[in-house]
């Protein structure tokens, strides 16, 4: 992309229930990360450990569901400051790894982790439940599933191709449709 | 009475015997019908739908409508590729399917009609069925969480291989594949030479220690859309677009 654009676009980027690993994927654009610099301001996002949005951004990246309260939180912060919002890798888009738990119920999720797992040593005999501790949802959801989600990037992780071509039609306010041998569920 | 029947697909005629269905009719004319159930060789089925194209302006299953002269029958329109669409997403959100951790992927064919549709997340609500998987056979694993119902298994197993291994048991959604009632794999007469195992286009049924042996990159739709691996590049750069 050639343009020259005064101003940087703003985005901003969360992992909620994820593993970094789609943030990983996007620092893996290599030298076009130098190119990404110079189109887009980060603004909240863990990239510039930025914590509340001081101003509405133009697209907010999601990576993640949602599996506890405060994930519902930051994801209602995403859907209210960003104009458009992106479910990016399949934790945003269906759950993902952590949804695996959905195949259990909660109570018995919580008593093989902290109770009865044969690895576990858990004197207080309850689950951790400090109330700094954000409450667990009953299943992991995808962000669509809580708020209107504009554009579902899929893959574990999407690969850094994917996410920069996503990241071009964005930029130029294009919708980001991917080529075949870039959509990816795995 | 002639044995030959013509009739046309979104413009195009195609010939055919009398007693064909408009899916081998489509096949043999070289036209692709998108399709999971179906399987060349096998008795038709006609349980995912992902076939219904319309004959004469009514919804209809390619696979089990019999080619008649003069039929008018339209595939690869807006209107049926976004029913398609739903009928897969709901494939997905009715089952536990976890591609990031499935040996199935990249060579999947439910996998590869979401690539194939453009589908970036099904949006149905997912249903999280409670399904176990039965490994209890030294060479083979059934996984109920990716089976779609489509029977290939059952058909391939009693029709090529002469064996009965596998049937259905409940209804509705309760529906499962079963092996002799109550009994599990390991009770059963399927061998890992089976055809049945190579016929299940999901990871549902699947040979032990062969996962991951293809590389990604290397897989069956990895570069190549279903339908289209007689080598034509079936989904157009949309990104070029833009
Ligand atoms: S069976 Fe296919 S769709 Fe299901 S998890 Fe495996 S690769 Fe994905
Ligand atoms: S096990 Fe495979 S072949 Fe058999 S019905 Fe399920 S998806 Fe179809
Ligand atoms: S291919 Fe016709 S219904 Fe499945």
């Amino acid at each position: 992309m050639t343009q020259v654009k005064t101003e940087k676009v703003r985005i901003a980027t969360t992992s909620l229930a994820g593993c970094f690993g789609c943030h990983m994927s996007l620092l893996d654009i290599d030298e076009r990360i130098l190119q990404l610099a110079e189109l887009v301001e980060f603004h909240k996002s863990p990239v510039v450990d930025r914590k509340t949005f001081q101003e509405r951004c133009a697209v907010g990246l999601i990576e993640g569901g949602c599996c506890n309260a405060e994930n519902v939180e930051t994801l209602r912060a995403f859907r209210d400051q960003c104009d458009i919002l992106v479910s990016v890798g399949d934790c945003a888009t269906m759950g993902g790894i952590p949804a695996l738990r959905n195949l259990v119920p909660l109570e018995e999720c919580l008593r093989e982790a902290f109770l009865d797992g044969p690895s576990t040593v858990n004197p207080t005999g309850r689950p951790p439940d400090d109330p700094e501790l954000p409450l667990l949802l009953d299943k992991v959801y995808p962000c669509h599933e809580v708020v209107r989600v504009d554009y579902h990037l899929p893959g574990c992780p999407p690969s850094a191709d994917a996410l920069w071509a996503a990241l071009q039609a964005l930029l130029t306010g294009a919708e980001p449709t991917l080529p075949y041998p870039l959509l990816k569920y795995d | 009475m002639s044995d030959r029947v013509s009739f046309t697909i979104d413009g195009t005629r195609v010939e055919a015997f009398r007693s064909q269905s408009i899916m081998d009719a489509a096949m043999e004319s070289g036209v692709y019908i998108p399709r999971l159930c179906h399987v060349p060789g096998l008795d038709p089925w006609g349980s995912c739908r992902v076939c219904t194209v319309k004959v004469n302006g009514r919804f209809s299953t390619a696979c089990t409508q019999p080619a008649m002269t003069g039929l008018t029958v339209e595939n690869d329109t807006e209107e049926l590729n976004d029913l398609r669409r739903d009928l897969v997403e709901m494939l997905f959100v009715g089952g536990n399917h976890f591609c990031m951790s499935c040996e199935k992927s990249g060579n999947c064919e439910l996998q590869a009609m979401g690539y194939r549709l453009g589908i970036t997340a099904p949006l149905h609500p997912y249903l999280h069925p409670d399904r176990d998987v039965d490994a209890s056979h030294p060479d083979i694993m059934l996984d109920h969480n990716r089976c779609i119902l489509c029977a290939r298994c059952v058909r391939t197993s009693r029709d090529l291989d002469g064996k009965q291994v596998f049937d259905f048991v409940n209804r509705g959604s309760d529906r499962r594949i079963a092996i002799d009632p109550g009994a599990r794999l390991k009770d059963s007469d399927a061998d890992v030479t089976d055809r049945a195992l190579d016929a299940c286009p999901v990871g549902a049924l699947l040979r032990k220690r062969e996962g991951f042996r293809v590389p990604v990159g290397e897989r069956e739709y990895d570069h190549v859309a279903i339908g289209e691996e007689d080598g034509v590049d079936p989904v157009s750069d949309l990104w070029d677009e833009s």
